[in-house]
């Protein structure tokens, strides 16, 4: 039996790598991955573009434009002069929000009295949007607090004359904390969990495309007449493919830590063996879908029918927590979940098993069943 | 040209694709599924974050700030009676994103007029969820600090102070800031790009890999009547699941359109086209469809999908990565569909976006055209 194994997985690898665009198709897309969705996915909102109308054009308008200019996030890319062009920058995409000072802003400022800054933000990009108005709040505030405190003292120097006032009052600051990825970027969260966009597509199309491919040209009939049983069968198509997935994870890890400094705080031990159980699924569903495919177009558009709900219901990008709850139930029969947990937990949280294990489990259950149950159903094909 | 001969080719090609009734099934079934995936499950609107708390003060005091964040919709306490480590626990397992701490001498500093403080631990690993955590945390406790002065304030009858200035924040476009009425419309290239190029591709490759187009070759057939008739009838397969898109997303999920269906139509047509004809250039250098498969994932569904704009924005994206994006059609389609329907703008704003489809499509039909010949001949 491991000889004919044997005989099988020579001839598996000896085809992956006689085929320059088959061996060009096995790294060359992991690579482009990692550094296309390295430098492009990212949620962060780093660079805001900022327009300006002020109406004001006062001492303490251009001090409210300097803390924007004072922080790094805004930059001053158009300066309008009517409500009419403040639109315009708006529409045309040259500013992502547009702060309007009003007339009587330093006057009023000057004397104490309440004024209103109006902020117009180009909501279209949701997320960017809400995070743009954090920051443009969070500006004011600052302006607002350095102006109070200057009154306070103007204050504090009239009212001494008839002896002291109380002028404390109290407040509430908060002190914020943030672990695991203090700078908040977002390329941390996202380049652990393109590791098993990877794994994934590498290791299922390629055991499907190889099975299918066979069937297509009819070669697979001349293997059924040797005596190969189907079970050496399954293992020798599957095998090399999922060593593939290994070197591959490995390669592209050992990318995203060179490139993009993701800090690794876990065990590789224990993500080496997550991406075992991991690769049961996936070489299990690879065999699925050869089993349901004659043709590789069908193949790859099945596996891409797949691949897509199923990452996307990873909560890669979109947290599972927002979904509806019928969703959510959903994911959880989705092995790509599990793995994705436990990537970033290991990545960034340095997570051990005591809080991985449940993944761990359920991961090993879904690749055990997704196996042997396509397993079973190729080898009745077989027969 | 002769129209005949074209005709002969669009309706073998339309027969292949009604009688292959998996590929049409997929060609309209996973855009269905995306429209129906980022409508109804998708969402980065961020609201509910899990939040457990420290009170290690329990007065008044502390039980009122702990009310702001149960009133918000944007916080979900599921834990009142949390400690340090339960917190810690709980964020390492990525149950809770938030832990607020109230220390003990909370409500003491606030009766005597001090300037207390609130812990607020933030699970960082999902940056986009805690800076907005952060933003309405802040917030809440601004607004808390507030009325606690307010109320100091006035019990001792003092004028209350009022903040300098005000701040207004209006959204435009899309007021209510939900995350399906901008990739909705953005999914849309998305699509376009997937039923183009990848199908095409690949059934094109498919007739090379099974000896079929040599059969069509030795037919009167002349590669301009063939590229024409095959883009065609796979024209007709994309503007169907155009259809489908603006029928679900408008009539089923509620995304407004605001700008003319005229520039859209225009624009998606041009769109389409060139994406066409890169798919059936992709087929001709490919001739197999594992390779062909690889190259239109990579061409067109990747650069649709990523550097277009449809969820991650180019203008945070590193300078080499935005020129990157220019060679593809995807961002300006993008832009156009964002702008057409969430801006309501018009050609005036939009043309250049237009104009570089309309060249990308005639660059692309010409090398396609030329790329077919020397094969066939």
């Amino acid at each position: 039996m491991w000889e004919r194994i044997y005989e099988i997985l020579k001839k598996e690898i000896r085809q992956a790598l006689r085929d320059p665009k088959l061996r060009a198709t096995m790294f060359f897309p992991p690579v482009m991955q990692i550094l296309v969705f390295g430098f492009a996915v990212s949620l962060d909102v780093n660079n805001v573009k900022l327009g300006w109308l002020d109406m004001d054009q006062t001492e303490q308008s251009r001090s409210l434009l300097h803390g924007f200019q004072g922080t790094s996030y805004f930059s001053l890319t158009g300066v309008a002069h009517s409500e009419k062009e403040a639109q315009a920058l708006l529409d045309n995409g040259t500013a992502d929000a547009v702060v309007r000072v009003p007339y009587n802003f330093g006057a009023d400022v000057s004397k104490m009295k309440q004024t209103e800054v109006q902020v117009l933000v180009d909501g279209s990009n949701s997320n960017t949007a809400s995070i743009v108005s954090n920051y443009i709040t969070s500006v004011i505030s600052g302006f607002n607090a350095k102006t109070l405190s200057s009154q306070r003292g103007a204050r504090l120097v009239a009212a001494s004359r008839n002896g002291p006032v109380l002028l404390a009052a109290p407040s509430v600051e908060a002190e914020t904390r943030v672990w695991f990825n203090p700078d908040l970027k977002s390329r941390n969260y996202f380049i652990p969990g393109i590791l098993v966009n990877i794994i994934m597509i590498v290791t299922l199309n390629l055991t499907a495309m190889s099975i299918v491919r066979e069937k297509e040209i009819g070669t697979m009939e001349q293997i059924m007449v040797t005596p190969i049983r189907p079970i050496e069968l399954m293992i020798g198509k599957t095998l090399p493919f999922a060593l593939i997935g290994f070197i591959d994870s490995v390669f592209v890890t050992v990318l995203a830590l060179l490139i993009f400094h993701v800090p690794f705080r876990g065990s590789a031990l224990l993500l080496i063996g997550a991406a075992a159980l991991f690769l049961l699924s996936m070489l299990g569903m690879g065999l699925f879908l050869s089993t349901i495919s004659h043709t590789q177009q069908q193949a790859s558009m099945t596996s891409f029918f797949f691949i897509q709900p199923a990452f996307m219901l990873s909560g890669f990008t979109f947290p599972i927590r927002n979904m509806p709850a019928p969703i959510q139930w959903l994911t959880y029969l989705n092995p790509l979940r599990y793995f994705m947990d436990i990537v970033r937990g290991v990545f960034l949280k340095g997570a051990g098993i005591d809080a991985l294990w449940s993944q761990m489990l359920l991961l090993g259950i879904f690749g055990v069943a997704i196996l042997v149950s396509s397993a079973l159903r190729f080898h009745k094909r077989l027969d | 040209m002769k129209f005949r001969r074209f005709y002969a080719i669009f309706r073998k090609e339309g027969m292949h694709i009604v009688r292959d009734w998996r590929s049409l099934g997929l060609a309209l079934a996973i855009p269905a599924m995306l429209l129906l995936l980022f409508g109804y499950a998708l969402t980065l609107d961020v609201d509910k974050i899990p939040t457990a708390v420290y009170d290690q003060d329990r007065t008044p005091q502390s039980r009122d700030l702990i009310a702001h964040f149960q009133g918000s919709r944007y916080f979900h306490i599921t834990d009142l009676n949390a400690t340090y480590s339960s917190i810690e626990k709980s964020i390492n397992k990525s149950n809770v994103i938030v832990g607020i701490v109230i220390p003990k001498d909370f409500g003491r500093t606030i009766l005597s007029s001090g300037a207390a403080q609130v812990q607020l631990i933030l699970d960082g690993a999902d940056s986009n969820t805690a800076s907005i955590a952060i933003g309405y945390a802040n917030a809440l406790v601004a607004t808390y600090s507030g009325e606690v002065r307010d109320r100091e304030l006035s019990r001792r009858g003092t004028p209350k102070v009022k903040l300098p200035v005000d701040v207004r924040v209006r959204m435009l476009y899309n007021p209510e800031l939900k995350s399906k009425n901008f990739i909705i419309p953005g999914l849309i290239s998305v699509i376009l790009m997937l039923v183009a190029a990848m199908l095409t591709s690949l059934t094109i490759a498919r007739e090379w890999e099974s000896g079929t187009m040599e059969q069509l070759l030795s037919t009167p057939v002349r590669p301009i009547e063939l590229l024409m008739g095959k883009l065609c009838a796979y024209f007709v397969l994309g503007m169907a699941d155009m259809v489908l898109a603006l029928v679900l997303g408008m009539g089923v999920f509620k995304v407004p359109l605001h700008g003319s269906t005229l520039l859209l139509g225009i624009s998606s047509m041009l769109y389409l086209f060139g994406a066409l004809c890169w798919g059936i250039l992709i087929s001709t250098i490919a001739r197999s469809q594992q390779v062909a498969f690889q190259i239109s994932l990579l061409t067109s569904f990747l650069p649709a999908f990523l550097l277009s704009g449809f969820i991650y924005s180019l203008d945070n994206m590193p300078w080499i990565i935005q020129q990157i994006s220019r060679i593809f059609p995807a961002r300006y389609f993008v832009a156009i569909l964002q702008g057409v329907f969430l801006k309501g703008i018009g050609f005036g704003l939009l043309w250049s976006n237009l104009l570089f489809l309309l060249i990308y499509a005639m660059v692309v039909f010409v090398i396609a055209n030329k790329k077919l010949r020397p094969k066939i001949a």
